[in-house]
């Protein structure tokens, strides 16, 4: 019966609850698309370093895992690399950020087919010329690209040669000279990494350490296997930081939503309270509805929270496939649920006091 | 007026020197000023008087719902003095019926509703024996499952009278009943209370100003400034 006036009371003021639910819902909204969006484009990055078919990539020794800077090698290690034992070949890379989250990769062509084993064609094929560009599906479907079209990138006119399968480097591929050539990177020339593949990956250990050792203050190795493990949320303080503001804010979100709604239901319901003390609830049994009606606000908001992160999912995907990847992150729905319901039931601690200790005279008094 | 108080009747109520005093501000109010009562078991009464003569300071302690300053109150054989707030919610469960002037049902409940969730509040689960003939005495059968917007006051009156029998109490207190009514709906109510009382023996203490609700009761007492006056 107690339930069943809790619901009663919901139901009684519905736009109040539905608009309360759906405040908490957008909160874990959020949570859930941040999320997902943080391991979507850290799993995508860590497919497409996986798709380049290497062994360890080589990079310059100053430069963090993450790091977009570019230029800072000189390609004589490739061919200094590619003689080293147990490696097969050895192919230079130059990255060259263009949009927010978007690089443009220079190598050499036919060379990086040979350690990627091929490219998966959609539309289209191999580069023909030096202002030829390789894109993948997504952003190609993002930018409605098809073979053959001119795309401006880099104040340069390219022709999409072919649009690939993505998981393969990057985004956009053309060939090393041109982009060395279009961002001042020719003269001395310079690139970001060298790929390296192993004749035998077992040996991956092994070579890591060799190069690390014979290039000290050079280049750093690091295997693709440890590259990619790297791309996680709790391995990135900084973006742990921000998803932990996030779920603050999310608290505090859910406590003001919650606080509001109920402090306004007990104000509007003073004579209820009264009532229902008359008839023998004690202030317990009081705080305990406020406490259910805002735990039923905070399970319905998080029901309105998961459907709308699919909907985000959706949107996100329709509209900025190349852009931002998002994943779906079940795992995090207790998390979110536990998020919203803790913040509803610090907004609902004052007003569910305050209804507990109402005068149960003054209270049946009210108008 | 049937004033006789059965003689024989063992009291449950007994009031002895109640005083209440309230504080307001700086000023001290003296509501009561040292009542003496007793309403025997069954017993249908009305407490009739003026506007600030006390009485409804009387229902609210007979009640339970605020504490006596001195004096002795005594409801079927409980010490209002000596009982914390805690117990007088229980006692208020399930020894004290209250119906009240504005009805005071829960708005978001159907009447069948507000008659159970004092039920609930009393832990019990199912209806007293012979609660079917009480609702059929009120005449709401038919009535249970609107809620209270739903229904006429003198419907609403008659659904609190069913959800203050509910768990059958020693007392039912009764704070000016038919004061939102219009005569008719005022006079089914104070029949059906008459009845209840005359069959079922329940005891009955109903506070009123008006003297032609006050006759339908065994007896009258009249308060003035704090005190009974007359008994």
């Amino acid at each position: 019966m107690i339930n069943k006036l809790v619901v009663e009371n919901l139901k009684d003021h519905w736009v109040r609850t539905l608009l309360s639910a759906i405040v908490v819902g957008v909160q874990v909204m959020s949570i859930l698309t941040l999320i997902g969006l943080s391991r979507g484009m850290l799993q995508d990055s860590a497919e497409r370093a996986k798709g380049t078919g290497a062994d360890i990539f080589l990079k310059p020794d100053t430069q963090g895992t993450f790091s977009f800077s570019s230029g800072q090698m000189n390609p004589k290690f490739v061919p200094f690399i590619a003689k080293q034992p147990h490696v097969v070949q050895a192919v230079g890379v130059l990255s060259i950020p263009v949009e927010l989250v978007t690089q443009i990769n220079g190598v050499d062509i036919p060379q990086f087919e040979k350690i990627s084993g091929g490219f998966r064609f959609i539309q289209g094929g191999l580069p023909q010329g030096p202002d030829d560009l390789i894109i993948d599906e997504y952003y190609a479907r993002q930018n409605k690209l098809h073979a053959g079209q001119t795309w401006k990138l880099l104040n340069h006119d390219w022709r999409v040669s072919g649009i690939v399968e993505g998981g393969v480097l990057g985004r956009l591929i053309v060939p090393l000279t041109t982009l060395q050539a279009l961002t001042g990177n020719a003269n001395p020339p310079r690139i970001t990494e060298i790929l390296v593949k192993l004749d035998n990956p077992a040996l991956t250990r092994q070579e890591v350490n060799r190069f690390n050792d014979q290039l000290k203050g050079n280049l750093r190795a690091i295997s693709v296997e440890d590259f990619v493990s790297q791309f996680s949320v709790n391995k990135l303080p900084q973006l742990r930081a921000f998803i932990d503001v996030i779920i603050v804010i999310a608290v505090v979100v859910g406590f003001l939503v919650v606080f509001l709604s109920m402090y306004t239901a007990v104000v509007e319901r003073t004579r209820e309270i009264g009532i229902l003390k008359a008839l023998g609830a004690k202030p317990r049994k009081i705080l305990d509805i406020l406490v259910r009606e805002a735990v039923l606000l905070a399970v319905a908001g998080c029901l309105i929270g998961i459907v709308l992160s699919f909907g985000t999912k959706a949107l996100i995907t329709t509209l900025m496939p190349a852009s931002l990847r998002v994943v779906n992150t079940p795992d995090w729905w207790p998390i979110a649920a536990a998020i919203a319901l803790g913040g509803a039931l610090l907004g609902a601690i004052y007003p569910g006091l305050k209804a507990a200790r109402q005068d149960t005279i003054e209270a049946l008094a009210y108008e | 007026m049937p004033a006789a108080h059965a003689a024989n009747a063992s009291e449950i109520i007994r009031v002895r020197g109640l005083r209440k005093t309230y504080h307001v501000g700086d000023v001290d109010v003296h509501a009561l000023r040292g009542v003496d009562l007793d309403v025997g078991r069954g017993e249908f009464l009305a407490i009739i008087g003026p506007s600030g003569s006390g009485k409804s300071t009387l229902f609210h302690i007979l009640g339970g719902l605020a504490p006596p300053s001195a004096g002795e109150v005594l409801i079927d054989g409980a010490d209002l003095r000596k009982l914390s707030e805690s117990k007088r919610t229980e006692m208020r469960q399930k020894k004290i019926g209250f119906v009240f002037q504005k009805y005071n049902l829960l708005p978001t409940l159907t009447a069948r509703d507000n008659i159970e969730i004092a039920q609930a509040l009393a832990g019990l689960t199912t209806h007293p024996p012979g609660f079917e003939e009480t609702l059929q005495l009120l005449g709401i059968n038919g009535r249970l499952d609107h809620k209270p917007r739903a229904l006429s006051g003198g419907e609403q009156q008659r659904v609190a009278i069913a959800r203050a029998l509910v768990n059958q109490p020693a007392i039912l207190l009764a704070d000016e009943p038919t004061g939102n009514l219009d005569t008719e709906n005022s006079n089914a109510v104070l029949n059906i209370l008459r009845d209840l009382n005359k069959k079922t023996h329940q005891t009955i203490l109903m506070i009123t100003h008006n003297p032609e609700a006050a006759a339908f009761a065994d007896r009258t007492v009249t308060m003035r400034d704090g005190k009974v006056i007359a008994a």
